[in-house]
């Protein structure tokens, strides 16, 4: 095992782990604030991919492909809120998964109707098309301009949530809604605007996820799931706890799938280990957030409450 | 007589029942057998649901993870007809073991959570068991494993639709007697009144954990018990039936027919896939239709099919209802705050 290898490996789970913060984020807001289960926010994700797919046919530019992604998952977020969402804040959860689930079909089958059933590619962009040098250790731009974005993110988020009265709101809001009411804040406003945000947010995973995925209908639901492993390790409503588990899942993932098979090459007989090793790599998360749980049921970093 | 007629919410799934069980010989009168296949997985979907309800209805844990459970059943029937096991006791037996024992671990650690975290890791042990039946390259990965053999009860043989179709109408019929009969017994109103106030079950001096368990746990092993007629059905087992989207339909099911009551999943599957095959008809598109169809049943409540048959019922005592309340799910949305602020 080479020193790059584990390198590149490590840059791509970083990578990898960023994206799934940027969906884990909105639905952890979500999550904690409404505490509302939303299964469609996989196709929100999957919807901005296609939005920014087309975008960048029509016009060509990257950068408008991404804020057709951003602007499309926005909007796209607050029809959902207005028109099934809301209805349903205050039902139970089984309510939230029934009508999410619905969603999903819909959604996948929407595409499918729309773009067709062959996944639609959307290019990297010249400018991020090459690669950066590092002390001779070269690693695709994109991908470290993912990193850098969902980063950014992060740093954005947390000072929105901490640092502005908006933040205060959307904190308060999480502890005691009838209160923030009570006190002339427009809790509905509010719910709807971290809604879109949360949708945005994944519209903009999905733009950046594009060039390096295929973008095909059912393309979010693998990663919501992981995503909702994400949220529950890190602790349900707490986005610092998102962040910190998006980057071990991201990691513990990518290297999983590069290097357990080969451990277990060496540790054991091959043909076991050929067999063993990648069902024992896809697995990985779900094992982790097991153990996770056995250990501590309310994840690694709740939210302060 | 006249006051079962007078109780549509009796009568009506009695009267399925009665048509369901005359499927196979109409099928063959006129020479349609794709009914009885049809009719077949209807009956299997019903099991499952059947399953899941116990949990999912009585006991109030939503699980989003039962289609593990009919995939271990799939597999179980499966795997040992692949190294050539034929009969059906060993089937079975493998079958119960295994989503037994599944069933126990998973649940002791789901459990151990409540609510949104519930939903999530009874989904993510689903897909825990779904990629390691993808990743399984020996037993056909992701294409699915053909079952040359049906299970062989003796004389009696799963490898014809309508052995299948007898095989899960029985039981089927023992599961919906059987579940009315929970419904009432000590451990179904345990499970019941866990559903509805955890702390009070807990204070009246009843585990009331190990009870849900235990309800988990019977209920992953008779939606095995599906998942090993569907096998044997199809004679193909895949892991396209643990994926996440079967245990979304399970749930469907189980609410468009009515939550925590006897017959809403035998109603439910009827309506479910009978809907899905007319859809199916109409359009290749048909989720276009079908999902919007489930975001409104979400949206109008979830009395069911049942609950719809209960008002039409005359002088229905009011302690007999066989759905769940409104005023119940408000006592458990209290009880959920009240947990989640302390």
């Amino acid at each position: 095992m080479s020193s790059t290898l584990v390198l590149a490996q490590l840059l791509n789970g970083l990578q990898y782990g960023v994206l799934l913060f940027l969906l884990a984020a909105g639905l952890t807001l979500v999550f904690g604030i409404m505490s509302f289960v939303n299964l469609a926010h996989g196709s929100l994700y999957m919807m901005g991919a296609y939005f920014a797919a087309t975008a960048f046919q029509y016009t060509g530019s990257f950068g408008l492909a991404v804020a057709a992604a951003m602007g499309g998952a926005l909007l796209l977020g607050l029809v959902l809120e207005l028109a099934v969402v809301a209805r349903l804040y205050r039902r139970d959860h089984l309510d939230h998964v029934l009508a999410t689930f619905g969603l999903v079909l819909f959604f996948n089958e929407l595409v499918r109707i729309v773009w067709g059933s062959q996944p639609v590619f959307l290019q990297v962009p010249d400018l991020l098309s090459g690669a950066i040098d590092i002390g001779g250790f070269s690693y695709p731009s994109y991908r470290f301009a993912i990193i850098l974005v969902g980063l950014a993110v992060a740093v954005g988020s947390w000072m929105l949530i901490n640092k502005t009265r908006v933040g205060m709101l959307i904190r308060a809001g999480a502890v005691n809604p009838a209160m923030v009411a009570a006190l002339g804040v427009n809790i509905r406003l509010l719910n709807a605007m971290l809604f879109a945000v949360g949708a945005m947010l994944a519209g903009l995973a999905g733009a950046m996820a594009g060039p390096i995925l295929s973008v095909q209908s059912g393309m979010g639901e693998s990663v919501l799931i992981t995503t909702l492993v994400v949220i529950v390790i890190g602790g349900i409503g707490s986005v610092t706890g998102a962040f910190y588990a998006a980057l071990i899942v991201g990691i513990v993932d990518t290297m999983g799938r590069v290097f357990l098979p080969l451990i277990l090459r060496q540790m054991t007989e091959r043909s076991f280990a050929d067999a063993a090793g990648p069902a024992l790599a896809s697995m990985l998360v779900y094992l982790l957030m097991a153990v996770v749980l056995a250990w501590r049921p309310q994840g690694l970093f709740p939210a302060n409450r | 007589m006249k006051l079962l007629l007078s109780r549509p919410s009796v009568w009506v799934p009695l009267l399925v029942l009665l048509l369901l069980a005359s499927v196979p010989l109409v099928a063959q009168a006129i020479g349609e057998t794709f009914y009885i296949a049809f009719f077949a997985r209807i009956i299997i979907y019903a099991i499952a649901a059947c399953a899941l309800n116990i949990a999912l209805g009585y006991g109030g844990l939503v699980s989003f993870g039962h289609s593990l459970f009919l995939g271990l059943g799939s597999y179980a029937v499966g795997l040992a007809a692949f190294h050539g096991i034929g009969s059906g006791w060993v089937h079975l037996l493998v079958c119960l073991v295994a989503c037994g024992l599944v069933g126990l671990v998973t649940g002791a650690i789901s459990l151990r959570t409540s609510g949104i975290a519930f939903i999530m890791i009874t989904l993510a042990f689903a897909q825990m068991g779904y990629f390691l039946f993808v990743s399984l390259k020996a037993y056909g990965g992701d294409d699915g494993l053909s079952i040359a053999m049906g299970s062989r009860f003796g004389p009696f043989d799963l490898s014809s639709a309508t052995n299948v179709y007898i095989a899960a109408f029985v039981v089927l019929v023992l599961s919906l007697w059987w579940l009315a009969r929970l419904r009432v017994a000590p451990f179904g109103m345990v499970i019941r009144g866990a559903r509805q106030n955890l702390r009070r079950v807990n204070a009246a001096g009843i585990p009331a954990r190990r009870y849900q368990l235990l309800a988990y746990v019977i209920s992953g092993m008779l939606c095995g018990v599906a998942g090993l007629l569907l096998a044997n059905l199809n004679a193909f087992a895949s892991p396209s039936t643990l994926a996440w989207s079967v245990s979304g339909e399970l749930i469907v099911i189980v609410v468009i027919g009515g939550l925590g009551s006897v017959f809403g999943p035998l109603l439910g599957a009827l309506v479910f896939l009978g809907l899905e095959e007319a859809l199916k008809g109409v359009t290749e598109h048909w989720m276009v239709i079908f999902g919007p169809l489930i975001v409104l049943v979400a949206l109008l409540g979830k009395r069911g099919i049942v609950g719809l048959l209960e008002h039409f019922d005359a002088r229905a005592p009011v302690n007999v209802s066989t759905t769940v309340p409104i005023a119940e799910n408000a006592a458990i949305d209290a009880t959920s705050t009240a947990r989640k602020t302390t």
